[in-house]
């Protein structure tokens, strides 16, 4: 069971100081490998905190967080295990090294040691599969907020890890730079079967996870897939959050006297369900879609 | 205003220079540099002018990017002429004498080369950086100190911060000046009043610079960190180093040039 789990905390809890509150309070998470999981969560609720358990930037104070099985606290095994799940932050500024981008994408490699000629092949292959192979040899000050941000997931899976932790990765980007973003790491996810853990307080990225998590004060609040948790219109607001636009546009109807179904999240299969209900007859075929 | 520096700078391109191995590069200008105040004559200067024009030919590095390099400098040319000028004496009869100034024919001299010197100096060491990058150019230094590393030098370590300094140059300039708009917009007089009301007006600017930067080291160390940096053991590098026999074609011909320099100093023309 546990061998099957990409990562897992079990009772985990934490504390910044010795005798300060906890930030995470006795959490309890399995993550499944392949899985996408979106971890939504109103600011200083411990998410970014639990997110740092997973690669060993934090110990837990008390219980134990296990990634493939071995505890983050084996230091021994500490870059092995950083190598197994990448981790991406909020700002692209603060975490590229190189004024290169291509030797940005190579620095997790040369920190692992490995051979020059097999550095290069690994090095075109992530920029590549994030898209910025064009810009290989630009200075990352001359990219865009999206591309910068894809030039910083290029260099954590050049290490081919198994999971990548994505901490807010697109708050900082413009909706086009989000997007590009989101479908490159939507892409890993899909074909490369990457495990994606996303923190994110967008509602429109948390609804095409496969799992979503709502945290509040260091404990899970809500769980499930996005459908069940953001049918609960009311519970997620109570928890300072926003759902979806079609979701509450759903909800709002439902409140005036109109009913509509409560577990419609995509923009595309409320806009069905209006023409449904309007009309009387099935949407045409979108030519979008 | 802060766009404008060039030092440091870097044109990218494919000429023999831009791809000439680094580390000779970097020992071949400081040769150079040596070889500029070794040289004591007109000749040796002649000599080690042309060579760094021909070099700058090479580089297709346009005359107006070495202007602009130079004109930060201007006032320490100046000024170290002017010093030179009414301060040397020399033998025989000065050529103006004034009161107590006198100016003799040996200070001109002096001047003039001081000014070559410098302008020679200045330019050698910025070809330098416009032909290699940064990141290339810390490279070599520290593959050249590697040696020093025996001694427990932190070579690397110093490398990693000449590079992550490089790195955010651009991005703290940017702060910077958005920083400064921030203040502008809130009535700051940035670039007016009396000296001390500007270096005065600077602090608001400074306070959040360096709080930022250091919010900033914070975050690249953790993001370094997930990276699976451990410092310099074990560390393997991307790009190698390679001389190559155009190298040291350019090797050869760079010892002509000095050897040239040298020589000169037996030269007598004046």
């Amino acid at each position: 069971m546990t061998e099957q789990n990409m990562l897992e905390a079990q009772r985990v809890a934490f504390r910044y100081t010795e005798d300060g509150p906890n930030a995470v309070d006795g959490l309890s998470l399995a993550v499944r490998r392949g899985e996408f999981v979106a971890v939504l969560g109103a600011n200083g609720c411990g998410k970014s905190t639990l997110a740092k358990h997973f690669n060993a930037i934090l110990l837990p104070s008390e219980g134990c967080v296990l990634v493939e099985g071995v505890p983050t606290a084996d230091e021994d095994r500490l870059l092995e295990l950083r190598q197994k799940v990448g981790m991406v932050f909020q700002n692209p500024d603060n975490q590229i090294v190189a004024t290169v981008v291509e030797e940005d994408v190579a620095f997790a490699l040369e920190n692992l040691g490995v051979e020059p000629g097999e550095m290069r092949r690994r090095v075109d292959e992530a920029m590549k599969l994030a898209g910025i192979y064009k810009y290989r040899d630009k200075a990352p000050h001359h990219l865009s907020g999206g591309q910068k941000q894809r030039v910083a997931i290029a260099g954590v899976i050049a290490m081919q890890p198994d999971c990548l932790i994505l901490d807010e990765a697109t708050a900082m980007l413009d909706p086009i730079g989000r997007e590009k973003v989101m479908h490159t790491v939507h892409r890993l996810n899909r074909e490369c079967g990457i495990t994606v853990v996303a923190i994110t307080h967008y509602m429109e990225e948390a609804a095409r996870a496969d799992r979503v998590i709502v945290m509040s004060h260091g404990r899970i609040a809500m769980e499930g897939t996005p459908k069940e948790v953001f049918s609960r219109v009311d519970e997620v607001r109570r928890l300072h959050l926003d759902v979806p636009q079609p979701a509450e546009l759903c909800c709002a109807l439902t409140q005036a006297g109109m009913p509509m179904p409560d577990d419609l999240i995509g923009v595309d299969e409320c806009a069905r369900a209006l023409y449904r209900a309007l009309t009387g007859k099935e949407a045409p075929q979108c030519r979008t879609s | 205003m802060l766009r404008d520096i060039t030092i440091g700078q870097h044109f990218p391109g494919n000429s023999v220079l831009h791809t000439m191995d680094p580390r000779l590069k970097l020992v071949l200008t400081i040769a150079y540099i040596i070889m500029l105040f070794v040289g004591s004559n007109f000749v040796g200067l002649a000599v080690a002018v042309v060579f760094l024009a021909a070099l700058y030919l090479t580089a297709k590095i346009p005359l107006k990017v070495i202007l602009k390099s130079l004109k930060p400098i201007i006032p320490i040319i100046l000024f170290t002429s002017v010093l030179n000028v009414f301060l040397m004496t020399g033998k025989g009869q000065p050529l103006v004498h004034w009161g107590v100034i006198n100016i003799y024919e040996e200070g001109v001299r002096y001047a003039v080369m001081i000014a070559v010197r410098i302008v020679c100096l200045i330019a050698g060491t910025s070809l330098l950086t416009y032909t290699t990058s940064p990141i290339v150019l810390t490279d070599a230094i520290e593959r050249l100190l590697r040696p020093l590393a025996k001694l427990h030098l932190p070579v690397h370590e110093l490398a990693m911060m000449m590079t992550i300094a490089l790195r955010f140059i651009p991005t703290l300039i940017e702060e910077t000046e958005k920083i400064m708009n921030a203040q502008k917009a809130r009535g700051a007089q940035l670039d007016s009043g009396k000296l001390v009301q500007r270096v005065k007006a600077l602090v608001p600017v400074l306070i959040p610079l360096f709080v930022s930067a250091f919010r900033r080291a914070d975050e690249l160390a953790v993001a370094m960190e997930c990276r699976c940096y451990h410092g310099g053991e074990g560390r393997t590098r991307l790009k190698q180093m390679h001389m190559t026999a155009r190298d040291v074609l350019l090797a050869c011909v760079c010892a002509a040039v000095f050897a040239l320099i040298g020589v000169s100093n037996h030269i007598h023309v004046f």
